[in-house]
């Protein structure tokens, strides 16, 4: 069987006539049944995508497909996709499914994408190693004793392992990034607004960005113009025009390029790590670009600032799991109130309910003040330090995670430890900057190393071609 | 408690009251805004409150807050932040309530009443802000659970919040029968407060006479007429007296007031209130009130019921009594508005509307939106009785109701279908008269010995005989000179 790594080479067989959608269908099921044991997919959607590729099989014939026609997606457990279950990887939306299409699956579907399945991923996207799913962990393909990263494990496990050509995710604090560099594959985090939120399940609604997995630029810049742009239902999308980021892979010239020199200073850095970053900034350099080492002191606020507020908003964006209306509700209630608790105490997993508890104490009358206004001042100085940075040089770099992929098991003890793993992500997230994790090397476990590159906001284009080159 | 014991104190109110906005649809959902539809019928996955749904504002809902903080002289908001009120209840499917905090979108302004104590007064407003209706909770006889209904739920409403100017229970009824008045003129609520588009609740407090330190507050709820407030202000004013007066502390709470024992009972304490975490709602963009939206509200804003009163009364010279009347409601005062461009008599125009047009209206049960006459026709009616051709209670007894039942024929075709005219032939006039000063000489005796105003009592005798048709002005000549051929 003909094995697919991008959508450039199912488009040449589907050119040539060497493969019919049905056969690329046929490919990644075989591949998911083969690697079940990763516990990427929560759901393969094994007939209605074999019934669509023979569908737009007829319309390629007719002349008549879309731009995706032949692309294979794997949607994160948090996106609606109307009469498919939607669970975010938790017991308490037991058995709900979906009755509308998220606006960014609604765009593949009109470009005749086949949607293959729901992947696994933390419990409504909390977390930083796949370990908080309802539904166990999911291994990384590499080594399968280490973690994927986290929140969109599955998501980057099923583009590094080929079970689907491309794979949404979302990132609120690097759910696409982080795993994306643990499982040596690209994923973006574009700028916050670019893609409509309408239909992806809410996290913390100020950071949350919808993005992409994939094995090549091309197939990643690709996927995100087709979803990125104005939607009606949410007013907080840019209506700015979306460019062909696909078409402009080519990066023209020399780059000014910054990288924080508290970065290299960090305490949880690896030392492997560091090395890789050296070596690459050499590489830059070699290459003809001006790198230059910035400070910005604002570094180590960035994650205390981020996890106030992601806690505050997600705190009152998970309060419509009750039990009343939809999903899980406690078989051991005895009145309203104990509806809610038992409800919300058995349904929602540890993590989340931490996350919960959190955000509803820094937004409580006593320390509100302390905390969210503070956190809210801090994040204006964030984003206006990250904006000005990105105006005087044109990218900012720096490793995507402190360490590779860890074991299985080594932080679940520790959440503060797990939430180290987001250091060098929440930045762009806090800024609402477009962020890009690439495959950048192994380390001597053979764990792959990822490099993050930042542009300003709306720069995805340039960020684009520019990793393009870099890969090459 | 006596009387006496009340003067010494003095009421401190303010009132919030809540008004349902009469859009199509709901304020973040395409859901129609509909009162009365079968239950869980108007709800759809953003009122269910489904993950993935995000609000979508309904622009509507601004533009009729605005109208009512135009007609309230309230500085509008030009940015318009929205918030979240967290708290769990079933009836309420986000848990929370997407409203306004720190930027209500109207500040200030005033509600203008008339008082017997006071005169002329305007209670301040505190703010108006937006925000969305919660569901119905529904605890039925022999049903265990309780059923929620959310057709209401996302509905738009504003709150009108006062500040503690109101220093009477007929105060705090002035003020709600005012701001009725006026979303109804607005067109922005239907005010029907047995339905609930219109609610008030009522902080009140009390503190001796000439004190300036308001006593704790208690806050009322639940009062669903104009007379429930004003009972259930002065039911909570007299136990208060009656705690204070018995050396016990008032308790800041929430009471709900039963209107059919009129009493009230406590719900819960402020301590045990909720901690609302407000923050601003990140799932909807902050509105702009842009200069040419406001000026284009401005322009559509109709002349308000206050600002009416005075036109009729220095414009069209009409008592004070009228100008109220007329400038009622809306559709009155459209009504007698287009009356006024098509007839300069205007006191004419306003008895009738006073008269046969308000006592039709009652005898049906109508209202004036349904009135089935066109000004045009009213018009024709005036001018017909200006012009002499029929007289004022032919007209208001007979032809009105005869249009009524056939309102495309004009006035004048069916007064001459129906021979309702008046007879100008003073030859018949003059027979008519002989004969009634011939049956009557005491009369005509009386009258020239000085009885001059036995010429009423003539009049009358005449319009009997002419069943009403007589031209009054020609009828009284010919009376005048007969009387002095029959010297």
């Amino acid at each position: 069987m003909k094995r697919f790594r991008s959508f450039a080479q199912i488009q040449k067989s589907l050119n040539e006539k060497n493969a019919s959608c049905l056969d690329v269908v046929n490919y990644y099921l075989a591949q998911i049944n083969q690697r079940k044991h990763l516990n990427a997919f929560l759901e393969v959607f094994d007939q209605e995508a074999k019934d669509r590729a023979v569908q737009i099989d007829q319309k390629i014939q007719a002349g008549k497909a879309g731009r995706l026609a032949g692309m294979v997606v794997g949607l994160k457990d948090v996106f609606c996709y109307q009469g498919h279950k939607l669970q975010a990887a938790s017991k308490i939306l037991e058995d709900f499914e979906s009755q509308f299409t998220a606006t960014c699956v609604q765009r593949l579907l009109d470009e005749d994408a086949i949607i293959i399945g729901r992947l696994n991923c933390d419990e409504f996207a909390m977390g930083s190693s796949n370990e908080n799913s309802a539904f166990g962990p999911v291994l990384n393909a590499e080594n399968e004793n280490r973690v994927p990263g986290g929140s969109s494990g599955g998501s980057a496990v099923a583009v590094q392992a080929n079970l689907c050509t491309v794979a949404l995710g979302s990132d609120t604090g690097g759910s696409i990034r982080q795993p994306a560099a643990f499982c040596g594959v690209i994923g973006i985090k574009p700028t916050y607004s670019r893609v409509s939120r309408y239909g992806l399940l809410a996290y913390a609604s100020s950071f949350d960005t919808i993005g992409v997995f994939s094995n090549t630029i091309e197939d990643n810049a690709l996927a995100l113009e087709i979803m990125a742009g104005k939607d009606d239902f949410d007013s907080t999308v840019s209506s700015r025009p979306v460019p062909e980021y696909h078409k402009k892979l080519g990066f023209e010239g020399k780059a000014k390029i910054a990288y924080l020199k508290e970065t290299l200073e960090s305490e949880g850095l690896n030392d492997e790590v560091r090395q890789n970053f050296i070596d690459t900034i050499d590489r830059l350099k070699e290459e003809g670009h001006e790198v230059e080492a910035v400070d910005f002191p604002l570094l180590k606020y960035a994650l205390p600032t981020y996890y106030i507020l992601i806690t505050a908003e997600s705190s009152s964006n998970l309060s419509r799991y009750d039990g009343v209306r939809y999903g899980y509700r406690s078989p051991n209630t005895l009145n309203m109130e104990s509806m809610y608790k038992k409800s919300r105490s058995e349904g929602f997993g540890e993590e989340v309910q931490r996350r919960i508890m959190l955000g509803t104490f820094v937004l409580s009358a006593s320390y509100y003040d302390a905390f969210y206004t503070k956190a809210q001042k801090v994040r204006r100085l964030i984003k206006n330090k990250v904006q000005d940075l990105l105006e005087t040089h044109g990218f900012l770099v720096m490793p995507t995670t402190p360490t590779t992929a860890f074991e299985l098991g080594s932080h679940t003890q520790n959440p503060l430890e797990m939430y180290l793993a987001d250091l060098f992500t929440v930045q762009a997230s806090v800024a609402g900057v477009p962020s890009i994790s690439i495959p950048n090397g192994k380390d001597s476990d053979g764990m792959p190393f990822g490099l993050q590159i930042m542009a300003n906001f709306f720069e995805e284009e340039k960020l684009y071609a520019f990793s393009n080159t870099m890969l090459k | 408690m006596g009387m006496q014991n009340r003067d010494q104190y003095e009421i401190v109110v303010g009132l919030e009251i809540h008004a349902q906005l009469a859009t199509e649809s709901k304020i973040y959902a395409a859901d129609a805004n509909l009162y009365g539809n079968e239950p869980n019928t108007n709800v759809s996955v953003i009122t269910l409150a489904h993950p993935g749904t995000m609000p979508k504002l309904n622009k509507k809902v601004m533009e009729y807050a605005i109208k009512m903080g135009l007609a309230c002289q309230s500085n509008i908001t030009r940015l318009n932040i929205f918030c979240r009120k967290n708290y769990f209840y079933p009836d309420s499917p986000k848990g929370f309530q997407l409203t306004q905090d720190k930027t209500p979108i109207c500040v200030g302004g005033k509600i203008d009443i008339n008082t017997p104590t006071r005169g002329e007064i305007g209670i301040r407003l505190n703010r108006i802000h937006i925000e969305e209706d919660a569901g119905k909770s529904i605890h039925q006889a022999n049903e265990k659970d309780t059923l929620i209904d959310l057709n209401r739920a996302g509905v738009p409403l504003i709150e009108i919040v006062t500040e503690p100017d109101i220093r009477s229970s007929e105060e705090a009824a002035a003020v709600v029968t005012e701001v009725r008045k006026i979303v109804r003129f607005l067109g922005i609520c239907d005010g029907n407060m047995e339905e609930g588009s219109l609610r008030c609740d009522a902080n009140v407090s009390i503190m001796p006479r000439g004190s300036d330190r308001f006593g704790n507050k208690v806050e009322l709820k639940n009062m669903n007429s104009i007379r429930n407030v004003k009972n259930a202000i002065d039911h909570e004013v007299d136990r208060q007296i009656q705690l204070v007066e018995s050396g016990e502390k008032i308790i800041s709470e929430t009471r709900t007031y039963n209107p059919n024992t009129g009493e009230s009972q406590g719900m819960r304490t402020k301590e045990e209130l909720n901690d609302y975490r407000y923050f601003p709602e990140p799932d909807l963009s902050p509105v702009e009130v842009k200069e040419e939206w406001l000026e284009q509200i401005r322009k559509d804003m109709p002349v308000l019921p206050a600002e009416l009163k005075v036109k009729y009364m220095e414009e069209y010279q009409l008592p004070e009594y009228d100008a109220s009347f007329l400038s009622e409601t809306r559709a009155i005062s459209d009504f007698f508005n287009e009356l006024c461009q098509l007839t300069t008599n205007y006191k004419a125009a306003s008895n009738w509307m006073m008269g046969p047009v308000k006592s039709w209206l009652n005898e049906q049960g109508a209202d004036m939106a349904t009135f089935p006459l066109t000004a045009t026709r009213m018009a024709e009616l005036i001018s017909l009785i200006n012009d002499g051709k029929v007289n004022f209670t032919i007209a208001s007894q007979q032809l009105f109701k005869a249009m009524i039942a056939e309102p495309e024929t004009s006035a004048e075709k069916l007064a001459k279908k129906l021979k309702l005219t008046v007879q100008k032939d003073s030859g018949f006039l003059e027979e008519v008269v002989d004969e009634i000063l011939k049956s009557n000489p005491d009369k005509v005796k009386a009258y020239h010995n000085g009885k001059k105003n036995l010429i009423g009592m003539f009049m009358g005798e005449l319009m009997k005989e002419t069943k009403g048709k007589a031209d009054p002005k020609t009828a009284k000549e010919t009376i005048l000179k007969k009387l002095e051929q029959h010297k």
